[in-house]
């Protein structure tokens, strides 16, 4: 089996890119990646490309395709084709690329996660966000993605004795990260006061609680020890992968606030990378409501169920004990859903290369990185770093 | 959103909250599932439909003021995760009261409801809601 690296990482700024299509910023941040890696596209062996909605919201489906041709590939004829797993597609595919390297079968392979959802906007965003629920017997009675967060949400708090704040606390954090981070999709600080008194949109959880609607493009080369070595090259191992699946809808689960598929993920990508808790320099976990932000960092392992609150806001920021999101997370940088879990790996690679400026983690470890679709229904976690 | 098909595929379990029970471990599931998730194959063939009370108690709600355009003419709506008695929870919206009223914890029981109106087709689609049981 091969040890498998991050060689290269690139991106587009993450926000509304309301002058761009889908292919421009899938094909940029493929050639970024390309050409930060040092490699040509002609080296490249397989590309796996991830997008949650660009069926639904662009109208264009086979995004591998549409990737490597636009980078120039379709005369080279490699493997291409689309992962897609809602809102963990990014991660998913990342998975696919570190799989078919391991395995001995590929040495060089390209992952480019793109989502484009200003194409459409206002409340027929909501409909095609609704698609990653379960259609039938969620959506169908009016649940949104939000809702069923603010359901969580409102059972934990209760159970918990768990106040708004702490939840505001999450999306606060996110964006003093993100006024550090030039790709984010919002760079300015949020007071706790106006993330307190913000717009509803399911009650408990406001505007505020929630990540927005965005633009944008990340992607990695990723290469195998052997690889690497022969062409002198540097990078940052993958240790663990752990993916695990639960429930589609949030109500057939055992728990509204234990997100299973998420500590399963965890102990499973934690093992495989002989890594503990504590040994973990930052996380980049999925809080696409802000509640999420709490209850991943227990199912992950660093709280006790209940207990999260503990460590908002000083032991989550840059310089506490678990810094969480450095990058900005899904609220500050952004959510672009395909390309969010493949951003995270983007976030990780520039921290363990000491290029993320401002906000750079002192001497990093080991990482962890947390995507997740919908409300749990698939967890997606990776350790990163190490030799 | 070619739901068409679906609605009336799904009739008779939205219309009068039929479950599956499955006669292998006794468990009841709403939504219906062919499959146990508990005997797995050992439930093949032993799936029966049976009828829901109606009855269950909410486990968590919220009241929901950014919807989809299917339903922005009722907002704000108050949807809630319910337990029915007979076991199985799901997801509905509770009516016919104040969302200042609804409280985790307190009973309902289903009632029979337009759910929404499709757009493009003008379909109109039923199915259950909850309503407080004092
Ligand atoms: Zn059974």
């Amino acid at each position: 089996m091969s040890e498998v690296y991050i060689v290269g990482s690139g991106e587009t700024k993450y926000g509304e890119l309301w002058d761009r299509s889908l292919r421009e910023i899938a094909v940029e941040a493929g050639l970024k990646a390309v050409e930060n890696a040092g490699i040509y596209s002609r080296d490249i062996q397989i590309l796996y490309g991830s997008s949650s909605l660009s069926g639904t919201v662009n109208g264009q489906n086979d995004i591998g395709s549409l990737i490597a041709d636009f980078s120039g590939l379709a005369s080279n004829n490699i493997p291409a084709v689309r992962v897609e797993a809602s809102s963990a597609s990014g991660a998913a595919a990342v998975r696919e690329a570190y799989l078919a390297i391991r395995s001995g079968e590929y040495d060089v392979a390209m992952v480019g996660g793109v989502e484009k959802m200003t194409d459409i906007y206002g409340s027929e965003m909501l409909d095609m966000m609704s698609t990653t629920l379960d259609r039938e017997w969620e959506a169908f009675f009016g649940a949104t993605p939000a809702a069923l967060a603010a359901m969580s949400a409102r059972k934990y708090m209760a159970d918990f004795h768990v106040d708004k704040e702490t939840l505001a606390m999450i999306s606060v954090n996110d964006h003093e990260n993100a006024s550090k981070n030039p790709s984010a999709h919002y760079r300015n600080k949020l007071t706790l006061d106006a993330a307190m008194n913000s717009t509803m949109v399911a009650d408990p959880l406001n505007i505020m609680d929630c990540s927005p609607i965005s633009d944008g493009a990340s992607a990695l080369v990723l290469a195998s020890d052997r690889y690497m070595k022969k062409n002198g090259m540097e990078g940052v191992r993958i240790q663990g992968s752990g993916i695990a699946q639960d429930y589609l809808a949030l109500h057939s689960r055992a728990s509204l606030y234990r997100l299973d598929s998420t500590a399963i993920a965890a102990r499973k990508a934690l093992d495989q990378a002989k890594v503990r808790n504590d040994d973990i320099s930052f996380v980049e976990l999925n809080d696409s409501y802000s509640i999420y932000g709490l209850l991943a960092l227990e199912d992950l392992g660093f709280a006790k169920k209940g207990s999260a609150k503990d460590l908002v806001p000083d032991e989550i920021s840059l310089r506490g004990r678990i810094p969480v999101n450095p990058s900005g997370g899904l609220k500050a940088k952004g959510n672009p859903m395909g390309a969010t879990g493949v951003g995270q790996f983007v976030e990780a690679y520039l921290q363990f290369r000491g290029k993320a400026g401002e906000r750079q983690i002192k001497d990093p470890e080991h990482a962890m990185l947390h995507n997740m679709a919908g409300s749990g229904s698939t967890s997606i976690v990776h350790i990163v770093g190490g030799d | 959103m070619g739901e068409l098909s679906s609605i009336w595929r799904e009739a008779d379990h939205r219309y009068r909250l039929i479950g599956h029970k499955c006669n292998n471990c006794g468990t009841v599931y709403f939504p219906p599932r062919d499959i146990c998730p508990k005997c797995h194959r050992e439930s093949i063939g032993k799936i029966k439909e049976t009828d829901l009370s109606g009855l269950g108690e909410i486990v968590s709600f919220t009241v929901v003021h950014d919807a989809p355009p299917t339903f922005s003419r009722q907002r704000p709506y108050v949807m809630a995760i319910i337990k029915l008695d007979e076991g199985p929870s799901l997801t509905g919206q509770i009516v016919d009261c104040d969302p200042d009223e609804v409280k985790m914890g307190k009973r309902v029981r289903a009632v029979f409801r337009r759910i929404r109106e499709d757009g493009k087709s003008g379909v109109i689609m039923y199915g259950y809601k909850f309503a407080l049981d004092e």
